[in-house]
């Protein structure tokens, strides 16, 4: 029985690492950047909704919506001010280490704001969830809606980018942008959205990180989005799909080797896997291979 | 004397410079005991500045878990220096546990090299971060204990080391290595930091060195002509991984207890480093050395900087960046001041491609 709670747990933190692989995974498909501070949008979004709710004396549905409006603010900004002028810069180390700036930038703020003491966030579920088999197993409702969230946004991106034309010239843009832009696609507006969309999932992903794991610090978001990113290489960068089957793998993988093995190493051996899987099969498990030209 | 020399004795003059009027200023009493405290740590961060400015400015690869390399330094030297503290006299003991701590960092360094290596750009810095996660974590969760009958080990806890009663634990799990001897001076540190950039200034201008920039600005062009690209890479990845375990050596004789924690060796402390590296001129050696130290001595002296100093550096970092590197920016440059006109404020002597 509580291996079975393990393993739900490990879906659930599964499931929060796959909405949040799936922001980085589309920045990446698309800008050929790591967006380092996405981790930190996680962060912003939960102080937000922190605050909001604060201020309005518990609604966090509110909350949650300022979040999302302010977290795709936020990235289409950052987007716009500091990694679009290092487009077609001549090292790509350079939007790589802005990207490092930005993400400490955003910690310092929440810093100078909120301070370094980790604050107790209020769950945004409150309900109560599910009892089996006299109490010994129990799923949590953030549990649940953790997971038909992540389901539901992984089906609506998969609609969007097969089925509407914005979604077309996401794949397009990611293919080739010159050829994307010879086709009439602005590229820039859509490498724009793309971030849009990312920061959006990841102030979704912040409010269901903080209600099942509420304490709240200017670097909360930087550990779940480096893991996020491990999620997505495993799954395939650039592959939506990818990134939700990387993200419940490693959930699984972290929840049960902090249970069975150390809960000291369980770190190490999610980092393990990306090492692994770096060496073995490079694309991830549902990657392209792409060659490379001179 | 041609230039390639005289600009490296630049550098060892202004090291030595600043040396002698710091060490003048120490014997006339006219430094706080609060500045003197900073001095080693001071040569520790210019160290490692200039292994990770070997990494990224000249292998041209970004690495976000050098303090990993000086975590491995520290805790295999301290281990050294810990268990033959009664056995061996000062000086031979210190001497050897340099050995140590630098031979280990760079084994360490090539074992990580192996697949890290085979990897480029933002996938080898998220994998150089992953491996300075692991080593933190892995450091974190190992007992040793000594007693008469030998050296015990396990990951469990202190207590299952089931150690005799003479029994001395060494690496006490995260509570780490608890009183090194105290033997890094500034004098010490700055040796070490001549020493560093002797050897990282010779490499650069010599045939290997010359392989390893080709690697970085065209690595196929590099590969079509004969170089060695995987045997390059990693011989700079080594040296370096090595000369950050020179400032773990520093680090952990400095230091009354040593853990392996974020603060010291998580990869924001490696953010850190980056900053002093990408503030001092990507690829220009003389200047890591310079903005270590400045950037490390600023916010310890001017109390009220340090609230906002990651702030403020991370501003400067983004901004350097774009100024530096905005394809639109360098046009405007270009046009507006001429080719050479207005570089950055520190300069960049060489292009990163």
């Amino acid at each position: 029985m509580s291996f079975l709670t393990y393993l739900i747990n490990g879906l659930s933190l599964g499931s929060i690492y796959a909405i949040i692989a799936l922001g980085y995974t589309m920045v990446y498909g698309i800008a050929k950047m790591l967006n380092f501070a996405h981790g930190d949008f996680i962060m912003v979004g939960c102080y937000i909704i922190f605050s909001v709710s604060a201020a309005l004396s518990g609604n966090s549905v509110v909350g949650i919506i300022v979040a999302i409006v302010l977290c795709t603010l936020l990235g289409v900004t950052t987007e716009f001010v500091a990694y679009r002028p290092l487009r077609g810069a001549a090292s790509p180390l350079a939007v790589l280490i802005t990207a490092i700036g930005v993400s400490y930038l955003l910690e310092n703020i929440a810093l100078l704001i909120y301070g370094a003491d980790i604050k107790s966030f209020s769950s945004v579920i409150k309900w109560e969830g599910f009892s089996f088999a006299d109490g010994q197993l129990k799923i949590q409702g953030v549990t649940i809606v953790t997971i038909v969230v992540s389901v539901v946004i992984l089906t609506v991106l998969q609609l969007f980018i097969n089925k509407t034309k914005q979604g077309q010239a996401m794949l397009a843009a990611s293919e080739d942008k010159g050829a994307a832009a010879l086709m009439g696609i602005n590229v820039n507006k859509t490498i724009a959205l793309t971030f849009a969309i990312g920061s959006a999932l990841a102030a979704v992903a912040g409010a269901l990180l903080c209600s099942a794991y509420p304490s709240l610090s200017p670097y909360t978001g930087a550990m779940p989005g480096i893991k996020a990113f491990v999620a997505a290489v495993l799954g395939g960068i650039g592959s939506i799909p990818g990134a939700m089957i990387g993200g419940l793998v490693l959930g699984i993988v972290e929840i049960l080797s902090k249970t069975y093995i150390s809960s000291q190493l369980s770190d190490a051996i999610v980092f393990g896997i990306l090492v692994v899987v770096l060496l073995v099969r490079p694309t991830g498990i549902l990657g392209k291979k792409v060659q490379e030209k001179v | 004397m041609n230039k390639i020399t005289k600009n490296n004795l630049i550098t060892y003059g202004i090291v030595i410079a600043a040396y002698i009027i710091l060490e003048a200023l120490m014997l006339t009493g006219n430094l706080s005991s609060h500045l003197k405290g900073l001095l080693v740590p001071m040569t520790y961060y210019a160290v490692i500045a200039v292994a990770l400015n070997l990494c990224v400015g000249i292998l041209g690869e970004l690495s976000i878990g050098h303090c990993g390399f000086m975590c491995i330094g520290a805790f295999s030297s301290a281990f050294f220096s810990k268990a033959m503290e009664n056995t061996l006299p000062t000086v031979p003991r210190f001497i050897i546990a340099f050995i140590i701590g630098i031979g280990v960092a760079a084994l360490f360094g090539f074992l990580i090299g192996i697949p890290v290596l085979r990897l480029k750009g933002d996938y080898l810095a998220i994998v150089t971060l992953a491996f300075g996660e692991i080593i933190k974590n892995v450091i974190n969760s190992f007992y040793i204990g000594i007693d008469s009958k030998g050296m015990h080990f396990t990951m469990k806890s202190a207590m299952d080391l089931e150690m005799e009663a003479d029994g001395n634990v060494i690496v006490n799990g995260a509570m780490g290595i608890t009183g090194t001897p105290h033997n890094a001076n500034f004098t010490i540190g700055i040796v070490v930091l001549l020493i560093s950039l002797f050897v990282v200034q010779n490499l650069i201008n010599s045939r290997d060195g010359r392989a390893i920039m080709a690697i970085r600005d065209n690595y196929i062009a590099a590969e079509a002509t004969g170089v060695n690209v995987t045997g390059y890479k990693m011989m700079a990845f080594t040296i370096s991984a090595a000369i950050a375990g020179a400032a773990g050596v520093l680090f952990s004789h400095n230091i009354t207890t040593l853990t392996a924690s974020s603060q010291y060796f998580g990869y924001n402390a490696s953010i850190m480093i980056l900053v002093y590296v990408v503030l001092g001129g990507i690829g220009n050696i003389r200047g890591s050395v310079i903005a270590a130290c400045v950037l490390y001595l600023l916010p310890e002296l001017l109390r009220g900087l340090n609230t906002y100093r990651m702030l403020i550096y991370s501003i400067i970092l983004i901004v350097m960046m774009i100024v530096n590197w905005s394809p639109g920016i360098i046009a405007w440059r270009e046009k507006t001041f001429g080719k050479s006109g207005l570089l950055g404020l520190f300069g960049r002597k060489k292009e990163v491609a």
